[in-house]
């Protein structure tokens, strides 16, 4: 059964029509990657998702139970969406990191946040076992994006690419269902968007759900398991990336759009397939 | 009179002024927030009405609001408020220009919590919505994003404005002998007027400029003491 299943997404900033009504699913494990021009609605796809923006019309169903409809969307209180919100992370194109804490205070507010807020965490002992936890977990997070040795650091004392690598290991700290990024790596020098994709495959490899907005057709042809290839608000293509990246696409304006950002090179991983 | 007598008198002045500056801070900087919340509000009324009354009181000489605050009761409601206030604490405290005190700190606190309102809504405005997005990503709730994230580094951003306010309000409290308050500049007039001394007047202008040494010094450690961190 699908993970996440989005049904007839549809949003309007004003007379725009930015959304035109989406369907998407995602698989347990899977790796769907969202390609299309600027302005088709990517963003504001992602935004939906995370509920920083309510669709007009839709529904969302996550692990096959309703999570979200547009219909009763007003009656939503803010505890609720806050609620549904942690089922999803975020990695913005910016980082969007808290200057005035170091990195493993950044990926330890959240959860201590919610610790206070929780009532059956009153108890000392508990909490100090929370707290411990979660310094581990952080730990950990932060191994596995390579950057144990700067905990300490302040977010202005890093590069983008350590920076975004702390903003996924932010979002990975709440432990949400699907991980959702918005050109993770547009926002950095060449030679730093690698460190980046490199620790995004390796979420890949390790079965992390994940939507990835981006332009790298490279990590799109090889590591993701899906394309959405989004058009003018509307799903244009949607199937195993196998299938968009190789001879046989159907899709004639997918075809174009590849061929126009990877300068007329097909990127490397389906050209056999 | 010996130049240590009127270095004492002069300080008797000084202490009104610094107290005049010390509550007037104490008032306004939290009254400035709300202020600036309504001028930010999405209220549309609340927010024109908030914007009007700083327009007014940015706009209008802090001196003649003094005057306003202080003779607006006996005008309108026949009844002089600061001058009661002033014969009560005289009789029942033995504290002088209390009433007249009063006046000056209502004055000089609204006043001076309409222009820390802007610096504040300023430096609010100023920080990235991607702030408030990643907190809101991140499962916080709205206040816990102003006081986890935001507050510190709108903090940050405004200390050098209102460094600037803050050593202008030393200066401005001169202004309280419009209604004859005894403070330092006040005093050392009374000393022109009865002793026939110039020089203390100008004298009053070191006072001021050790305090305000004394300031740039202190806020200049706050704005060090906030460079751990960029943005
Ligand atoms: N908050 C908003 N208000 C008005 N228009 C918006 C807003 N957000 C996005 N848009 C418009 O929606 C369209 C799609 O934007 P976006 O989702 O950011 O596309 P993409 O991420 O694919 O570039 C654009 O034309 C953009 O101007
Ligand atoms: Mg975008």
């Amino acid at each position: 059964m699908a993970l996440l299943e989005i049904r007839d997404f549809h949003k309007s900033f004003g007379k725009t029509e930015v959304l035109k009504g989406i369907d998407l699913t995602v698989g347990k494990g899977e790796t769907l990657a969202v390609i299309g021009s600027s302005g088709s609605g990517k963003t504001t796809l992602l935004r939906c998702l995370n509920f920083l923006v309510t669709p007009d019309r839709g529904r969302m169903y996550l692990d096959g139970k309703l999570l979200f409809d547009a219909g009763d969307a007003k009656k939503l209180k803010e505890d609720e969406l806050r609620e549904r919100r942690l089922h999803f992370g975020l990695v913005f194109q910016n980082f969007n990191l808290f200057p005035q804490y170091t990195v493993k205070e950044n990926l330890c507010l959240a959860p201590k946040l919610r610790m206070r807020e929780d009532p059956e965490m009153k108890d000392r002992a508990k909490r100090a076992a929370f707290l411990s936890e979660l310094d581990e977990k952080a730990e950990g997070l932060l191994r596995k994006v390579g950057l144990s040795d700067r905990g300490g650091a302040y977010p202005c004392e890093l590069s983008g690419g350590q920076q975004q690598r702390v903003a996924i290991a932010r979002a990975l700290a709440l432990s949400p269902d699907i991980l959702c990024f918005d050109e993770p790596t547009s926002a950095l020098d060449p030679e730093l968007t690698a460190e980046v994709l490199k620790v995004m495959r390796s979420l890949a490899a390790d079965r992390m759900t994940m939507i990835v907005v981006t332009h790298e057709m490279s990590f799109a042809a090889e590591a993701a398991d899906r394309i959405l290839f989004m058009d003018r608000g509307a799903v244009e293509f949607d199937g195993p990336s196998s299938a968009a990246f190789g001879p046989g696409c159907t899709s004639e304006r997918l075809r174009a759009f590849i061929g126009s950002v990877s300068g007329g090179e097909r990127p490397a991983g389906h050209e056999t397939a | 009179m010996s130049f240590l007598e009127i270095t004492a008198f002069l300080l008797r002045g000084f202490r009104i002024s610094l107290l005049i500056f010390a509550v007037t801070l104490a008032a306004a900087i939290p009254l400035g927030l709300p202020i600036a919340f309504c001028s930010m509000s999405r209220i549309k009324p609340v927010a024109a009405v908030s914007k009007v009354f700083v327009w007014i009181v940015r706009g209008v000489p802090l001196m003649l609001q003094i005057f306003i605050i202080y003779y607006v009761p006996g005008l309108v409601f026949h009844y002089q408020l600061f001058g009661d206030l002033d014969r009560y604490f005289l009789l029942n405290h033995g504290i002088e220009d209390a009433g007249r005190i009063i006046a000056v700190l209502i004055a000089f606190a609204v006043n001076y919590a309409c222009y820390f309102s802007e610096i504040y809504r300023g430096g609010i405005e100023s920080i990235s919505r991607g702030q408030y997005e990643a907190g809101q990503v991140l499962g916080m709730t709205k206040s816990q994003i102003f006081f986890r994230v935001i507050l510190l580094q709108v903090v940050k951003r405004i200390v050098p404005p209102m460094s600037n306010e803050i050593i202008t309000l030393i200066k401005d409290t001169a202004l309280a002998n419009c209604i004859m308050v005894a403070e330092i500049i006040k005093q050392a007039k009374d000393l022109a007027a009865t002793k026939a001394l110039i020089w203390p007047l100008f004298y009053t202008g070191a006072f001021y400029l050790a305090f305000v040494g004394l300031l740039t010094l202190l806020l200049g450690r706050l704005e060090k003491k906030l460079s751990y961190f960029s943005g």
